[in-house]
């Protein structure tokens, strides 16, 4: 290669990598010209080849929107079925650069229902790029978008005014609108608003001013987008690194991988493990170049520390002198992406950094009207709605509030039967009383308990449809089992609800809370050495399953009482079932409110197949072999 | 040169701002990491071109000093270019690594190949399908890749961590959210994810990344005279005896490189000087084409490769 090329190349480089990295996204209504923006973005910055554009030009023809005219959203729509419908349905990325910056778009939905897909595109990003069509002005999208990119901590929008040329280039409707957005932003804490009018479709103002607004003197759109002043990370924190994987090639090596999300660390730093606080000082910064004097946030390492201390995936390392809060109940913001609707007090699945745990929103303290910011009350959530709640774990977690460090303090939940991501959330404040609240230390433990009982406690759970005869069967077993001299109670459902439970009703919510203080009711009584039987319909898995979570592995058994519906339908011991069908009792299970039957549970006793003696008799001789 | 950005990293990273470079490393270790301590049973698809031999030393970073605690897959197509495969063998054996290969015994025996059956059958048969055979042959439920989302329209609406049925179907319509780096590895026996921890990075940054950690990748990336004979405005290498001639072809030799490796059937090669990393570097910087263009498979329709991903491609 000739001198002058490789100088030549050499600068280059050398630009390249000083260059900063820009991600944004475009959001806003449907309609409003996302797409089209970002493709005039691509095709202006010269970010597309020959071949793109030629199966632009075909596909403009053969879909597009503008009369054979390049249709700039053609080359961010990606998807067959966005292309055919003419929307687009997920986050696309796009990468392009200038002399500098570098920049990594998502272009995100308009439509509602693929709210979730908008918040993927905003969790990453630093700042948002908000369409609003000149003619229809802020809709009930561009409201939802811009409160999604606050929630996530978005602090700088840019307002692109689009399609400008369809109201004759306005300046009075221009200023009408972003003096209506910036109120908006105002109030939703978005610090910095930059207003500018464009048409996307016909390149005003997008990459270069335009000439038919020379009453707007400021940037075009790259230009802003080239020159804003993003907030620099902030000094003077302390290390947080959550551990992602423990690194032992070894019997002679430790060490503790993560991504530094937080400060900065060097050899002989004294540091915690939290959750468990246990201290120790930072040995060697290891990685595959050599050990690094230093390590900041951002980058990927592996520590060593100087003593053997007990850290595991999930726990953070913090500096001793700042360290991270911890707590296990929080105040937090949720935006529910699942299709079923976020039932108080179920249990999910949360991960926060590499820390996963069982949590359950305990309170919605309201919900958010997007378009109005009003506080609702409400007993759920349904796909898309923002709620303020409280959240309760299982364990003591590392965190900070997500205003301060989104690693530490942003989640999302997971739906513990489907496994899908059903929510995101950002925490705000622990709850005081989760730090308040300590666990007494009681001498007399349950082994003690149920050692003078001379017996293993046990929980045995009756499910199955209204009248399919759980209670007879618990019944039958705890007289036998009272027989033998062993000390049991038997948690009936129709019995509670007269008192612990009484004031909660049928609903989907309340059936949730229902199975949850019984299962908590059991577990105290097994703690007290007893052996427990509970008959509860209990008819979804996910409470079954939070139940079995409280007990010790082989403590719990699921019984199901598995009689066909037509069947308890016609024996109607207690006259529900006529009721049900006449429409007097609603949310009645197994007419018009599921029953989700158990998968693999300990016992599946099919009533037909054997009388109520015998099934009484297997369950009591299986219970009496564990306690040998 | 190669000396000079090597010290440009060396006090970037002392200093703390990270390049461009740096935070895509960063993330790409992190997300190797998620995938090694999440799942019970992942793999690395090993390609064998750039993007493969990007993420294996990514692979090498992320857990020194152990080994990657995962193999290495290949889906060996038979019709990969020799230098390919033998370069494989070298750099497994070189670091020490487990690598699995995989035919599929079935479309051998069938004598699939891109002449007879065309581009399309011999791709589903040979890659997709073989592919499905060998995750399910080992019960893999991660599969790490290479793609990147710069590389095709389908690709860049695709998830870092990409969740895949028991019968390994993309939908691209309900995929699952995925905010920040935080991301969902539950799975039921028998789903698996695809882990594509290339996702954000460009052609470009993979070849600056090469260039600044010096890491090996196949010659035929680099400009020499090889046979080859024109095809539908490509040029096509004639790497082995098996390839039929069709009238009046005549093999030349022509200085060619290859910006995309795959099936030597199927991989168009461009006329080039550039036989150092320095020239293709700053070939690529003018070019007015993409990548995927020498690919026979990707061309028409238009959005074929969201059909074959959803059907199991990688």
């Amino acid at each position: 290669m000739a001198d002058d090329a490789t100088t030549a190349l050499r600068d280059y480089l050398q630009r390249h990598e000083s260059k900063s990295l820009l991600r944004f996204i475009t959001c806003g209504s449907v309609d409003d010209g996302k797409s089209t923006l970002l493709g005039r973005l691509l095709y202006d910055a010269k970010r597309l080849f020959d071949d793109q554009l030629d199966a632009l030009a075909r596909d403009s023809k053969r879909y597009g929107t503008q009369g054979g005219e390049l249709d700039f959203a053609l080359l961010v729509d990606g998807l067959d079925a966005e292309i055919e419908q003419g929307i687009t349905i997920d986050v696309a990325y796009r990468f392009f650069g200038t002399d500098r910056r570098s920049f990594i778009v998502a272009d995100c939905p308009g439509h509602e229902q693929y709210t979730r897909n908008m918040a993927t595109g905003a969790s990453t990003a630093d700042l948002a790029v908000v369409l609003v069509d000149a003619r229809k002005g802020l809709l009930t999208q561009t409201r939802r978008h811009t409160y999604i990119c606050s929630l996530l901590g978005i602090r700088q929008v840019l307002l692109a005014v689009n399609k400008m040329d369809l109201v004759d280039f306005a300046q009075e409707r221009f200023e009408q609108i972003a003096s209506a957005y910036r109120e908006l932003a105002g109030q939703l804490g978005i610090e910095q608003v930059a207003c500018v009018p464009v048409s996307a479709l016909h390149g005003d103002n997008v990459s270069a001013r335009s000439q038919r607004m020379p009453w707007y003197a400021g940037p075009a759109v790259l230009e802003w987008l080239e020159s804003v002043e993003l907030a620099p990370p902030p000094s003077g924190e302390g290390l947080r690194l959550p551990v992602q994987w423990v690194n032992r090639p070894d019997q002679g090596f430790r060490g503790y991988a993560g991504t530094i999300v937080a400060g900065s660390v060097r050899p002989g730093d004294a540091v915690l493990a939290l959750p468990t606080g246990r201290r120790s000082q930072v040995a060697r910064i290891v990685s595959a170049d050599g050990d690094l004097p230093r390590a900041d946030a951002g980058q990927a390492v592996v520590l060593t520390l100087a003593d053997e201390i007990d850290v595991s995936r999930g726990d953070v390392i913090a500096s001793a002198l700042q360290p991270a809060p911890v707590a296990d109940q929080f105040a937090c913001h949720l935006l529910w992406m699942g299709d079923q609707p976020l039932l108080p007090n179920r249990s999910y699945w949360l991960k926060i950094g590499a820390r996963s745990a069982a949590a359950q929103v305990t309170a919605i303290k309201y919900k958010v009207d997007v378009n109005t910011q009003a506080q609702l009350a409400a007993t759920r959530l349904a796909l898309n709605e923002v709620a303020y709640c409280n959240l309760s774990l299982d364990q003591p977690i590392a965190f900070e509030p997500y205003a301060r460090n989104r690693a530490l303090g942003g989640f999302i939940l997971i739906d513990r039967q489907s496994n899908a991501t059903v929510a995101c959330g950002t925490i705000d404040f622990a709850l005081r009383r989760s730090t308040n609240v300590h666990w007494q230390h009681i001498d007399i433990d349950k082994q003690a308990r149920a050692q003078i009982k001379g017996q293993r406690p046990a929980c045995l759970w009756f499910t199955g449809l209204s009248g399919a005869g759980k209670s007879t069967l618990a019944n039958l077993v705890e007289r036998r089992l009272h027989a033998l001299g062993y000390h049991t109670y038997l948690l009936d459902g129709d019995n509670i609800r007269h008192g612990l439970n009484r004031d909660l009703g049928f609903t989907d919510e309340d059936r949730v809370e229902n199975i949850r203080r019984v299962a908590e009711t059991a577990r105290l009584m097994t703690d007290a050495g007893l052996i427990v039987l509970v008959a509860f319909i209990s008819p979804f898995r996910s409470e079954r399953r939070m139940a079995r979570d409280l007990f010790e592995a082989g403590e719990f058994a699921e019984v199901f009482v598995d009689t066909p519906l037509e069947v308890c339908e016609q024996r109607d011991v207690k006259g529900l079932y006529a009721r049900a069908r006449a429409g007097q009792i609603r949310n009645f299970t197994g007419i018009d409110s599921a029953y989700e039957a158990p998968e693999s549970p300990e016992f599946h006793l099919r009533t037909q197949d054997m009388p109520p003696d015998a099934q009484a008799q297997l369950i009591v001789d299986s219970l009496l072999q564990r306690m040998e | 040169m190669v000396q000079s950005t090597q010290q440009a990293h060396a006090g970037s990273t002392m200093r703390g701002a990270l390049t461009h470079l740096d935070r895509l490393e960063a993330e790409s270790i992190h997300i190797l990491r998620e995938v090694a301590a999440e799942f019970r049973h992942p793999v690395m698809l090993y390609s064998v071109g750039k993007d493969s031999s990007v993420l294996l030393h990514l692979m090498l970073k992320a857990f020194y000093p152990a080994k990657p605690p995962m193999p290495l897959l290949h889906v060996d197509t038979t019709w990969k270019f020799r230098e390919m495969i033998a370069f494989r063998d070298r750099r497994a054996a070189e670091e020490g690594l487990q690598l699995l290969v995989h035919i599929n015994q079935e479309g051998l025996q069938q004598g699939v190949n891109p002449f007879t059956h065309g581009a399309t059958v011999h791709t589903e048969v040979m890659k997709t399908q073989a592919l499905k055979q060998a995750l399910d042959q080992h019960g893999f439920d991660a599969a790490i890749g290479g793609a990147r989302r710069d590389e095709e329209k389908s690709r860049a609406k695709e998830r870092i961590f990409s969740f895949r049925t028991a019968q390994h179907r993309w939908d691209p319509k309900n995929q699952r959210p995925e905010l920040w780096n935080v991301y969902n590895a539950r799975i039921r026996p028998g789903e698996s994810v695809r882990v594509f921890p290339l996702s954000n990075w460009t052609e470009l940054d993979v070849w600056l990344y090469i260039l600044r950690e010096r890491i090996p990748v196949v010659p035929l990336y680099f400009a020499q005279p090889r046979p080859v004979v024109e095809r539908d405005g490509g040029w096509i290498m004639v790497d082995d005896e098996r390839m039929p001639l069709r009238e009046g072809e005549q093999p030349l030799m022509k200085k060619v490189r290859f910006r995309t490796l795959g099936c030597y059937p199927l991989t168009g090669a461009i006329e080039s000087e550039a036989d150092t990393l320095e020239a293709v570097i700053q070939e690529m910087l003018v070019t007015r084409h993409s990548e995927r263009q020498g690919r026979v498979i990707d061309r028409d329709p238009s959005a074929s490769m969201e059909r074959k991903k959803q059907e199991g491609y990688f």
